[in-house]
């Protein structure tokens, strides 16, 4: 079928760009078909007033990030340090830095 | 020869060269492929999270006001609402009754909310598709389902025993899987809070730019509160997924660091066998040009193949697979963690990013010490 290898070089190419296709045609799929189950969620936020995403919900302030404050990680105990996992991957708000402690 | 020819004949050359050092190129591919698909996991994870918590809380209250006691959050008076609701601007104030609720049987914390429509049904609950119970027989958590009873131990001591009437739909989980939606009666008896008092109040703005005002309004009035925008809300999430894909990044600084070091051998130190074919091909009459050019094709036949793979296996890895690698960092010590499936979003911005921080610089370092091999007399090189 391949009489040479630069063939291969180009059929790979080919199918490479293909994939790259079929992705971009997923990615377009999908949003498309999750757009009502989208708005559905987005309704659920809106009716309940959600305010956070329930990415981590072993501590108060991974729970609801936007909603906490500086000192929620370490109010434990007299001299807590916050320790846990999600607390190290996840950034201070960044509205906290400058209203924290009014 | 057309120029056409001419190069189909190098990258014919090039990819026979390449079938001779089959083990090499197959082991650089594989690491190549890796650290890319590594890369493309992050990439894709990080922008499609960032989208869809956008798009999710664009639906968030547009102001959350908390009251502060002494420099934590406290519960507000409800009558707080009734001066807000007077300021110029705002739509609607409305309190929220909201709190965590640690069951130590399942030994995960639920987040526990009041919802206007069940207010007329105490007893009944709505939860999210993730909480679950320690089930009466043994050890296995179950995931509680409909007309289940689920116990809570109030704040006095005394049991209450809520029937679940609905479970939110499965694909909710990223905003609601620990959700648990009881009524007003249900919630205060739970957590014995005052009647007079909410855990926070949440407005409607007529108009967002008047926000900053009303924010500086509320604070006049009432100074120990903290009001808290949506646009913070999703300032939070932004920094959150920056600052956790830049984390990923650095914790594979040392895979990244690892295929630096490779490509940097393999582009400096030609294998005496690689300088010698250099040299015969000079000698039988090929010019420093044609050497580049067939350098060039190798670089980007390695490159490309390990480029395609790499972003393809990534796509799967996070579209298709919820990014299971990322998920052990990702859950922490989460009992209940969302099952999320995230709509995926690439753009050709994305892709290129990743091209010229990965291809571009492999077929550069390729070229630089055959430039130099291609340049001395052939005699020499053969000799060594």
């Amino acid at each position: 079928m391949f009489q040479r290898k630069s063939d291969i070089l180009a059929a790979y190419l080919f199918l490479g760009i293909l994939a790259l296709g079929l992705i971009f045609t997923d990615v377009a799929m999908r949003q498309h078909l999750d757009a009502p189950v989208l708005k559905q969620r987005r309704e659920i936020v809106r009716v309940l007033a959600l305010t956070d995403l329930a990415l981590f919900t072993e501590a108060r302030y991974t729970r609801h990030p936007s909603m906490a404050d500086r000192n929620t990680p370490f109010q434990d105990h007299p001299l807590s340090l916050e320790h846990f996992p999600s607390g190290s991957i996840l950034a201070l708000p960044p509205h906290l830095n400058t209203t924290a402690t009014q | 020869m057309g120029a056409f020819e001419k190069q189909r004949n190098i990258v014919d050359f090039t990819l026979s060269s390449l079938g001779r050092r089959k083990g090499k190129i197959i082991s650089l591919g594989t690491v190549y492929t890796f650290v890319i698909f590594l890369l493309a996991s992050v990439l894709f994870f990080t922008q499609a999270i960032k989208r869809e918590a956008a798009l999710l809380l664009q639906e968030a209250p547009e102001m959350t006001v908390q009251r502060l006691e002494a420099g934590r959050q406290g519960s507000i008076p409800k009558h707080y609402g009734d001066s807000i609701a007077a300021i110029r601007g705002v739509q609607s104030v409305r309190p929220r009754l909201w709190g965590y609720y640690y069951d130590s049987l399942s030994e995960a914390t639920f987040t526990i909310m009041v919802n206007d429509e069940l207010n007329e049904k105490p007893g009944e609950i709505i939860i999210g598709s993730a909480v679950k119970v320690r089930s009466a027989a043994g050890a296995e958590n179950r995931v509680v389902r409909i007309n289940d009873t689920f116990p809570f131990k109030t704040y006095d001591g005394s049991a209450l025993l809520l029937k679940v009437k609905g479970i939110l739909p499965l694909t909710s989980e990223l905003e609601a899987a620990d959700l648990i939606l009881v009524s007003e009666k249900d919630y205060r008896t739970l957590f014995a809070v005052n009647n007079d008092h909410a855990t926070d109040l949440v407005l409607r703005v007529r108009n967002t730019k008047e926000l900053t005002t009303i924010a500086t309004k509320i604070v006049q009035l009432h100074p120990d509160t903290r009001p808290v925008s949506r646009e913070e809300i999703l300032r939070t999430y932004e920094a959150i997924f920056d600052w956790r894909g830049g984390l990923i990044i650095v914790t594979m600084a040392g895979v990244l660091f690892a295929f630096i070091i490779l490509a940097w051998d393999k582009a400096t130190g030609l294998s005496a066998e690689e300088k010698r074919e250099i040299g015969v091909l000079k000698a039988i009459g090929w010019e420093t040009a044609d050497i580049l050019l067939m350098k060039f094709w190798e670089g980007v036949s390695v490159s490309i193949l390990a480029f395609i793979l790499g972003v393809f296996l990534a796509y799967l890895h996070v579209f298709v697979g919820s990014a299971l690698l990322f998920e052990p960092v990702l859950k922490g010590w989460s009992v209940l963690y969302p099952d999320f499936r995230l709509t995926p979003h690439v753009d050709a911005y994305q892709l290129a990013t990743l091209f010229f921080l990965t291809v571009i610089p492999y077929t550069v370092v390729t070229i630089i010490p055959s430039w130099r091999s291609a340049t001395i007399d052939p005699d020499s090189v053969m000799r060594t």
